[in-house]
């Protein structure tokens, strides 16, 4: 999930042939005015290194107990964003968002992009936990977690996948024990991004082990200053570890973090699910809206004298690349208009992460194929390798590519199981 | 833009897809081909066509027809591509109707666009002349001739040119063969002297021809657009055809699919339906998911070219690009999924895969698009 950062590169291979859109209907005035009111509150409080594009991790702003910032102008962002709730644009005002609504929303990302101002703040918070509680929180909940989310105030990882329990989620054996007043927790997760640096982590934890593999599931939330909870991080074949294998042993939870009711967490599970799968899908995948392959390899490669890249077959292979991006983008679009207009296909989430994150690798041969001996270098120039080395796993997190395919198996073409 | 039909095209598939289902379906064509017709498509449905409308998707109302647009125009060949409807719609409703309302002068619009929305003048595009697309290789000539030009050349692979009243064809008049510059379009009457058709049956059991022009002499007013300039004229009009086949190729996965994974749910081998097998079902939700793909970038390259036609020679590319693939596979895959009984001429899947390959070499197959994509790419 290192990969968000990646988002602020500048689109140059659109889509969309302008034309006036009339989605906005009679609102048209309202959503000029409130387009030109953000474009100058930006202008006035979006700092200039804010602009720049984001060379390497430490560009990227994950807040937290214990957050870092690179310079001033980080923190001061992130403290103006969160101030309006546009960490959050679409939550409500009483949960630290923005209130925003969807085309305002939308406006508020567009003219971030045009001044290719950075996302204020990264976080799994924002993109996971958050949503979660929207939908099966408890006002309480609601109300004590979201807003330390919006201001970045604590950083939260995700405890889903164990030793034993990957692609079948389902398996999973940590125990979540009653002890009256509070819950204990034992067991280990693996594949939990960011936990060394991580304040919270929601859990998926067993609360029944004599119900069906999908009916004593809970969703818990544990506070991981704790003495029974010790992370250990896991280096990858980029070098680098963005993963760790977090431990419970005999970690307390209290009573009020369980979100939703006991045993029904699995619900919660697969809400969430869907919801990565479509970021990811959206992220990974977003071939199209990154800066276009063929871009970067005219630069690197140049132009033989007709005017063509100057490595036929590579050109072939990139043209290919392009057009299933904006294949791909166009149905991004379709998929979400389509639900829009009420007549989506829920599982076609599968499609797109299934599809997007086999885009994204495929983009990254080609980026290595491009850059030839010098993309070869560890910490070459934009540190090529170690991305493309990460893009592997594009299509084991979230669910498999094989996973993915099953699923539109069932529940797309409704083929049977034996 | 929203990415979906609106009311009216919605409404325009639903009338679509029921007629043709109804009236010319696969059967039709198998029809066609048996009685070893010289049309190559039934007249009473091209009429029958005409009188719903569908003729004149993109004629103006001035002129009889309905202008509704490359979506609308896109939605119907589509149906066409699952029913593998044998007609000239692609050649007269999509490319004629687009050349003469665009680029016509006012006499030949009066002459042309109201029979075609009524169904009764049938045009062809004659444009290419060696073995692959490449409209601007002309050796075609029309030299200056009196008050007007004398044609002489050769025209091969002329879809739906052995029954057309009327060819639109690209000569030069200036420049050599491949030069940018100085390719006149003329409107050529099938009865004018000189004028010979030859018929080609092809795999699809669709027709196509080879025509010569020999001496053809024909007045000024017979020039569509300008003179010397006729080239990128001739280039909106393929590309409204190349959307044109995209859609109908999208049409034609989506039917390969769907029969596939019908057969997938009743098929039983070792004892069990052999849907529930992992190899097959992966090999069909990768197909979906390609499928997915196509059926969007054709909708965005149609939209484009009623948004924006004069830049829509990208989006279009790209369309054309990803369906020859997408249907290629489809049909590919619902052969070998089917097994045996694919190969049989009984069996409906045949038919696909003979089409879509046509369709895929029409006006440039997935390799002459994924390069002029890259050419407008500038690498």
């Amino acid at each position: 999930m290192d990969f968000r950062g990646q988002k602020n590169f500048e689109p140059k291979l659109d889509v969309n042939v302008k034309v006036t859109s009339t989605d906005e209907g009679m609102h048209m005035s309202d959503l000029d005015l409130f387009r030109s009111e953000t474009k100058a509150w930006l202008e006035a409080n979006c700092p200039e290194e804010m602009r720049l594009p984001m060379k390497d991790e430490s560009d990227a702003v994950w807040g937290g107990r214990n957050a870092t910032f690179k310079n001033d102008a980080q923190k001061v962002w992130l403290e103006v964003m969160a101030a309006k709730g546009w960490t959050v644009p679409e939550w409500p005002k009483e949960y630290g968002g923005g209130g925003l609504s969807k085309p305002e929303a939308k406006i508020l990302k567009e003219e971030m992009r045009a001044i290719k101002a950075r996302s204020p703040l990264m976080s799994f918070g924002i993109w996971m936990l958050g949503p979660a509680l929207l939908k099966y929180g408890n006002e309480e909940q609601k109300l004590k977690y979201l807003p330390q989310i919006a201001r970045g105030e604590i950083r939260w990882a995700q405890g889903y996948s164990e030793p034993n329990a990957g692609s079948d989620l389902a398996a999973l054996m940590t125990k979540c024990e009653d002890q009256g007043d509070h819950y204990l927790v034992n067991g280990q997760k693996v594949w939990t991004s960011y936990a060394d640096q991580a304040d919270w982590i929601f859990v998926l934890v067993r609360t029944d082990f004599e119900a069906k593999k999908h009916e004593g599931i809970s969703f818990v939330l544990v506070d991981m200053d704790q003495p029974g909870v010790t992370t250990k991080p896991i280096k990858l074949i980029s070098g680098k570890s963005p993963f760790c294998e977090t431990f419970f042993d005999d970690a307390r939870c209290e009573k009020d973090n369980l979100i939703g009711e006991k045993n029904k967490g699995w619900t919660i599970a697969k809400y969430l699910l869907t919801h990565e799968r479509e970021m990811i899908g959206g992220s990974g995948a977003s071939a199209g809206a990154l800066r276009p392959m063929g871009d970067i390899a005219v630069q690197q490669l140049g132009l033989n004298e007709q005017g063509q890249l100057d490595d036929p077959v590579l050109r072939v292979d990139v043209a290919r690349a392009e057009i299933d991006g904006l294949a791909f983008m166009s149905t991004m679009e379709r998929v979400t208009d389509e639900a829009k207009a009420g007549h989506g296909v829920g599982a076609n989430s599968s499609m797109l992460k299934y599809y997007g994150t086999e885009l994204n690798k495929r983009r990254f041969e080609l980026m290595m194929d491009s850059g030839g001996h010098d993309a070869l270098a560890w910490d070459g120039e934009g540190d090529v390798a170690r991305h493309w080395l990460r893009t592997k796993a594009n299509s084991i997190e979230g669910g498999t590519s094989e996973v993915q395919l099953n699923i539109i198996s069932k529940r797309i073409l409704g083929l049977p199981t034996s | 833009m929203a990415m979906v039909l609106n009311e009216e095209q919605g409404m325009l598939k639903d009338a679509a897809k029921g007629f043709l289902k109804d009236t010319a379906p696969v059967s039709q064509l198998r029809q066609l081909r048996d009685d070893q017709s010289a049309d190559g498509f039934d007249r009473d449905t091209w009429k029958a066509m005409a009188e719903m409308g569908l003729t004149g998707v993109l004629v103006p109302e001035e002129h009889g027809g309905v202008a509704m647009g490359h979506v609308a125009a896109g939605v119907i060949a589509e149906e066409m591509g699952r029913n593998l409807t044998a007609s000239p719609y692609l050649s007269t409703a999509i490319m004629g109707a687009t050349a003469l309302s665009r680029f016509g002068s006012s006499s030949q619009k009066g002459e042309w666009l109201a029979k075609i929305a009524t169904g009764d003048a049938i045009t062809a595009v004659a444009v290419d002349e060696g073995r692959k697309h490449s409209p601007a290789n002309v050796t075609m000539t029309a030299e200056r001739s009196g008050n007007g030009f004398k044609l002489n050349g050769n025209k091969s692979f002329v879809a739906e040119g052995h029954v057309a009243d009327m060819m639109i064809v690209s000569a030069r008049t200036s420049g050599s063969a491949a030069d940018q510059e100085g390719v006149t379009l003329f409107l050529v009457p099938r009865s004018a002297k000189g004028v010979s058709v030859d018929r080609l049956s092809m795999i699809d059991d669709r027709n196509s021809a080879s025509v010569t022009l020999e001496g053809v002499e024909l007045d000024a007013d017979a020039v569509l657009g300008e003179v010397d300039g006729g080239l990128p004229a001739l280039e909106q009009v393929l590309d409204a055809g190349r959307a044109g086949l995209s859609a109908e190729m999208s049409g034609s996965a989506q039917q390969c699919l769907e029969q596939t994974v019908d057969y997938l749910k009743e098929r039983k081998q070792f004892g069990e339906i052999i849907g529930t097998f992992q190899g097959l079902q992966h090999r069909a939700a990768h197909l979906y998911s390609e499928i997915e793909l196509g059926k969007s970038i054709v909708l965005k390259a149609l939209q484009t070219l009623d948004a924006a036609p004069e830049h829509a020679a990208m989006m279009v590319s790209a369309a054309k690009a990803k369906l020859g693939r997408v249907a290629q596979l489809s049909a590919q895959e619902a052969i070998q999924m089917h097994g045996g009984i694919g190969m049989t001429d009984e069996y409906d899947i045949g038919f696909f895969i003979k089409r879509v390959r046509v369709a895929e070499a029409l006006y440039g197959d997935a390799g002459y698009h994924t390069d002029k994509f890259a050419r407008l790419r500038k690498y």
